[in-house]
C-alpha cells in the first residue's frame, strides 16, 4: 500500500514537470509578451521594453526560462521556508500573492457545482434507470443531450440576462398569479407520477397530492410575501424534519423496522428543540462556530444512533448522522433566510448579481449578510458550471445502474426476496459508485477549465480570468501559476479516485 | 469518423449477410432520432455552404459577412416574417456596423463545420495511431506512449485550446482546428490501447500471425476493423464537443479573429447587447445548440447501435425472462470522448 502511494507520488510528480514543461514552451511560443508595447506610442517605449525583458527575464530562451521557473516552484516544498517563487506578472505583483486571493471564488464555485452536480445526477440518473424507457427517462434522457449541447458560456449569458435580471424584477412585486402557481402544481405532479410509477390509480394520487401541495403553497407564499421575508419558520421546520426523518428511515432502512424510526424520531425532536432554543446563538455566529456545531450535530446523530442499537447499530448511527446534518443544514437555511431582508435593502432591492464575485465595499460585519452578498453573485455561475456535469453524472450513472440491474447478483438478490428498494439502495447502488468515483476525477479538470468561461461572462476575478487575461499579453508566469494549481488539483483527485476506487471495489488491489 | 459512414453503406449495398456494418446500420435507421439529427446536419450545412458560398464561389445569398453596409434597414432589426414567409432584406437583423446577419451565422455555421471535421480527424488519426503502437507493441513502447497521454491529459482542454488558438487562430480556421485536434487525442488514444490490448490476444491474430503477415497488415487489416465501433463513437462524440471547444475559445478571444466569424465570437460579442438586440445573441445561439445537439444525438444514436448489450435488457425483462443475459460487461458509457465543461 505504501509502496503504492509512493510510487504514484513519484509517476505524479514527473508527469506533472513534464506537463508544465509542455505547457511553458507552448505559451512561450504562442505568444508574444512585447506586442502590446511595441505597439504603443509612449515616448519611453524602447525603457519600457528593456523592464519588462528584465522583469520576466525574455533575454532567456524558454526552456531555460522553464528551468528557472521549476527551481522556483521546488522551494515551495520546502516546509515553513515560504520561499515559494512563482515568478511576478508584468504589473509586478508576485504569483504568489495573486493566487489566493484568485482561488477563493473558483474554488467555491467549482466546489458547489461538483457536489450538487454528482448529487441531483446520482439521483437522476438512477430514477431514470429504475423508470428506464419511461416517460420519465426518456425526458430525462432528452434534458441530458440538451444540457451536454449547450455551451457554458450560453447557458451563462442566458441565465444572466433572464434569471438574475427576471428575479429582481419579480421581487419588485413578488405576486405570482394563480394560473402560474396551477400551471407549476401541473408540472411537478406530472414528474412525481413519472417517478412514481405502477398503475394508474397510485400515478393520478400521487399527481394529486403533488398538484395539490406545490400549488397550495405557491399561492400561499405567493399571498404571504414569502418572497421579501422568506424563512422556513417555526410551523414548517418541524414538520419538515420529521418528513426527512420518515423518509431517511424508508429509503435507507424501511419502515418496518422500529429502532430506526426511534433513531429518526429521536433525532429530529432534537434538531427541532435546539431550532427554537439556538437562534440567539446564531445571531452571532462565526464561520468557525457553524463548523463546530455541525460536527456536534453529526455526533449526537451518531451517538443516538449507537444508543438505538439494536441489530443493526451501524445503520442506525447511519441514518442519525445523515438526519441530523440535513436537519441543521436547514436551520442554517432558515437563519440565512432571515437575514434576506436587510441584504435586500443593503443591495436596493436586485439582490440576484449579475457581475463580479461580492459587492464592491460591503462588509456588513455579519456573517449572515456577507454570506448572502457570496450567495446571490455565485448562484448563477455556480448553476451554470453545474448543467454540463449534472448531464454527465446523469448519463454515466444511469448507464452504470441498468448494467448493474441485469447482473446476476441483483436477480439473486431479488430471488431472496428482497424488497426492491433493499436491492436499489444496497446491492446496485453501491456498484454504480465505483466507476463514479473516476468520473468525478476527470470532470474536475472539466469544471475548472468550464470556470474561465464561466467566470469570463459574470466579470468574477477568479482563477480562469487570471488565466485568460494574463493570456492575451503572454504574461506567461501567472499561466504557469494558474497551471500548477489546476494540475496539483487533476493529479491528486486521480489520485484519490484511484485508492476510492479500491476501497469500494474489494477485487481491486493497489499494489 | 467521416471516412467510415461511406463504407458502411457500401457493406449494405453488396449485402454480406450479416455483417457488423449491415446490423449497425440496421439498428441506427431504426432509432429515428439519429435519422432526423442526420437529416438536420445536413440542411444545415447546404444552407450555409449554399448561402454564402465558398471561397471565390458565390453562393444564392447577395451579401456577404464582411462588408459593412451604411444603409441599416429597419434600425438593424430582423426582417424575416414567418407569416406570410418571407426572407426580407436582412433575415437576421445587421449589426452595429450594418453587416448583414445572416451571412455572419452562415460563415460562422461553416467554420464550425471546418472546425469540427478538422479537430476530430486529427484527433482520430492521432489518437489511434497512438494507441494502436502502445497497445499492439506493449512493453517500453506502450509505457512511453501513455506517459506521453497522461502528461497531456493533466491539461485541460480548453487551457491547452486556448494557448494553441492564440497563435493559430490568428492564421485562420484551417490552421486553428489542424492544431487543435493534434492536442485532442488523449482520449482516443486510451480507448484504442484499450482494445487493442485485448484484440491481440485473439485467435485471429494469431493465425495471421502465424500466416505470415506483417505487424502493419495485422494492425490495419485485422484488428483496427474490429476496434472501429469503439473509435467511430468515441470520436462522433468529439465532434460534438469539438464544436464547442472551437466556439468557447473564440469567444474567449483565442480562436477565429474578426472580420472572419465565428458562432462563439458572435455571442461573445453581443451577450452584453442581450436586451437592446436581442436577435445578436439569438440567432448564433440557436445554431450552436441545433449543431451540437444534432451531432451529439447522431453519436448517441451511434452508440446505441454498436453496443450489443443496449436494447438487449431492461429491468422489466430482466424480469419476465432471466435468460437474457448481458454479454460482455465494460463501462457502456465509458466509450464517450469529450472535452466537458465547456
Amino acid at each position: 500500500m505504501i509502496g503504492f502511494v509512493l510510487r504514484r507520488i513519484g509517476v505524479s510528480v514527473l508527469i506533472l514537470i513534464a506537463a508544465s514543461f509542455v505547457m511553458f514552451n507552448l505559451v512561450a511560443i504562442s505568444t508574444d509578451p512585447l506586442e502590446d508595447l511595441r505597439q504603443s506610442s509612449l515616448p519611453n517605449k524602447q525603457q519600457l521594453i528593456q523592464a519588462r525583458i528584465q522583469l520576466a527575464h525574455l533575454d532567456v530562451p524558454a526552456p531555460v526560462r522553464w528551468a528557472m521557473w521549476l527551481g522556483g516552484v521546488a522551494k515551495c516544498l520546502i516546509p515553513f521556508a515560504n520561499q515559494c517563487d512563482l515568478g511576478v506578472s508584468f504589473h509586478g505583483a508576485p504569483v504568489t500573492e495573486l493566487l489566493p486571493t484568485a482561488m477563493g471564488s473558483t474554488v467555491q464555485m467549482v466546489t458547489a457545482s461538483l457536489v450538487l452536480a454528482i448529487l441531483f445526477g446520482l439521483m437522476t440518473g438512477i430514477l431514470s434507470a429504475i423508470r428506464e424507457n419511461s416517460g420519465f427517462d426518456s425526458s430525462f434522457t432528452v434534458i441530458s443531450l440538451f444540457l451536454f449541447s449547450l455551451p457554458s458560456f450560453l447557458a451563462a449569458a442566458m441565465l444572466k440576462s433572464f434569471v438574475a435580471i427576471g428575479y429582481n424584477n419579480f421581487l419588485q412585486d413578488p405576486v405570482i398569479p394563480i394560473w402560474v402557481s396551477l400551471v407549476i402544481g401541473v408540472v411537478m405532479g406530472v414528474i412525481v407520477q413519472a417517478v412514481v410509477g405502477g398503475d394508474a390509480r397510485r400515478r393520478l394520487i400521487a399527481f394529486g397530492i403533488n398538484f395539490v401541495l406545490t400549488s397550495g403553497l405557491l399561492i400561499y407564499m405567493s399571498a404571504t410575501g414569502w418572497f421579501l421575508t422568506p424563512a422556513i419558520g417555526p410551523v414548517a421546520l418541524p414538520i419538515i424534519s420529521i418528513a426527512m426523518a420518515v423518509g431517511l428511515v424508508a429509503l435507507l432502512a424501511g419502515l418496518h423496522q422500529r429502532r430506526a424510526l426511534l433513531t429518526g424520531g429521536i433525532v429530529a425532536v432534537i434538531g427541532i428543540i435546539t431550532y427554537f432554543s439556538i437562534q440567539g446563538l446564531l445571531d452571532q455566529a462565526t464561520p468557525l462556530l457553524i463548523l463546530v456545531l455541525a460536527v456536534v450535530a453529526i455526533v449526537v446523530g451518531l451517538a443516538v444512533g449507537y444508543f438505538v442499537g439494536g441489530d443493526d447499530r451501524k445503520q442506525n448511527m447511519r441514518i442519525g448522522a445523515i438526519l441530523a446534518f440535513l436537519i441543521s443544514l436547514l436551520i442554517l437555511i432558515d437563519r440565512f433566510m432571515q437575514s434576506f431582508p436587510g441584504y435586500m435593502f443593503d443591495t436596493n432591492g436586485r439582490p440576484v448579481a449579475t457581475v463580479g464575485s461580492g459587492t464592491p465595499g460591503y462588509d456588513p460585519n455579519n456573517m449572515w449578510r456577507s454570506g448572502l452578498d457570496v450567495f446571490f453573485h455565485l448562484v448563477l455561475p455556480t448553476l451554470s458550471l453545474l448543467a454540463i456535469s449534472f448531464a454527465q453524472y446523469t448519463r454515466y450513472s444511469r448507464a452504470g445502474m441498468i448494467e448493474v440491474m441485469g447482473q446476476d447478483y441483483v436477480r439473486t438478490a431479488r430471488a431472496k426476496g428482497m424488497p426492491e428498494r433493499i436491492v436499489v439502495v444496497r446491492h446496485a447502488f453501491r456498484n454504480v459508485l465505483i466507476p463514479i468515483t473516476t468520473l468525478v476525477a476527470t470532470d474536475l479538470g472539466a469544471l475548472l477549465g468550464g470556470a474561465i468561461i464561466t467566470e469570463y461572462i459574470f466579470a468574477i476575478p477568479g482563477m480562469g480570468q487570471l488565466f485568460q487575461a494574463s493570456l492575451g499579453p503572454g504574461d506567461i508566469y501567472p499561466v504557469m501559476g494558474y497551471f500548477l494549481v489546476i494540475a496539483v488539483m487533476a493529479i491528486t483527485f486521480n489520485f484519490l479516485a484511484d485508492l476510492s476506487y479500491a476501497a469500494l471495489d474489494p477485487r481491486v488491489r493497489v499494489r | 469518423m467521416t471516412d467510415s459512414l461511406p463504407s458502411l453503406v457500401d457493406e449494405v449495398v453488396t449485402e454480406k449477410p450479416v455483417s457488423q456494418g449491415r446490423l449497425v446500420l440496421r439498428r441506427f435507421l431504426r432509432q429515428r432520432a439519429g435519422l432526423i439529427a442526420l437529416i438536420v446536419l445536413v440542411l444545415v450545412l447546404i444552407l450555409a455552404v449554399s448561402s454564402i458560398g465558398v471561397g471565390p464561389i458565390k453562393g444564392w445569398w447577395p451579401y456577404n459577412y464582411y462588408t459593412p453596409s451604411p444603409k441599416i434597414v429597419n434600425n438593424g432589426a430582423p426582417t424575416l416574417q414567418w407569416w406570410p414567409f418571407s426572407l426580407g432584406q436582412h433575415p437576421f437583423g445587421q449589426d452595429r456596423i450594418g453587416r448583414d446577419y445572416f451571412a455572419m451565422v452562415m460563415r460562422g455555421i461553416q467554420n464550425s463545420f471546418v472546425a469540427m471535421i478538422l479537430i476530430t480527424t486529427f484527433a482520430v488519426v492521432t489518437g489511434v495511431v497512438v494507441g494502436a503502437i502502445a497497445g499492439y507493441y506493449r512493453g517500453w513502447v506502450d509505457s512511453v506512449l501513455m506517459r506521453i497521454t497522461d502528461v497531456f491529459i493533466v491539461i485541460p482542454a480548453i487551457v491547452i485550446a486556448a494557448v494553441v488558438g492564440n497563435w493559430a487562430g490568428a492564421i485562420g480556421v484551417w490552421v486553428l482546428g489542424i492544431m487543435l485536434g493534434f492536442f485532442s487525442w488523449m482520449v482516443i488514444a486510451r480507448l484504442t490501447r484499450g482494445e487493442f490490448l485485448s484484440l491481440r490476444e485473439r485467435e485471429f491474430v494469431e493465425a495471421a500471425r502465424v500466416a505470415g503477415a506483417s505487424d502493419a497488415r495485422i494492425i490495419f487489416k485485422h484488428i483496427l476493423p474490429n476496434a472501429t465501433g469503439v473509435i467511430i463513437v468515441s470520436g462522433s462524440l468529439l465532434a460534438a464537443s469539438a464544436i464547442l471547444l472551437e466556439a468557447a475559445i473564440s469567444l474567449l478571444g483565442y480562436g477565429i479573429r474578426s472580420p472572419d466569424v465565428s458562432l462563439g465570437l458572435l455571442i461573445g460579442a453581443n451577450q452584453s447587447a442581450f436586451t437592446v438586440r436581442p436577435w445578436l445573441f439569438w440567432w448564433p445561439a440557436l445554431f450552436i445548440v441545433t449543431l451540437a445537439l444534432s451531432v451529439n444525438i447522431f453519436g448517441d444514436v451511434l452508440r446505441q447501435a454498436f453496443d450489443p448489450r443496449s436494447r438487449r435488457f431492461s429491468t422489466r425483462r430482466v424480469k419476465d425472462g432471466p435468460d437474457q443475459q448481458p454479454e460482455d460487461v465494460g463501462g457502456g458509457a465509458a466509450t464517450e470522448a469529450t472535452f466537458g465543461g465547456i
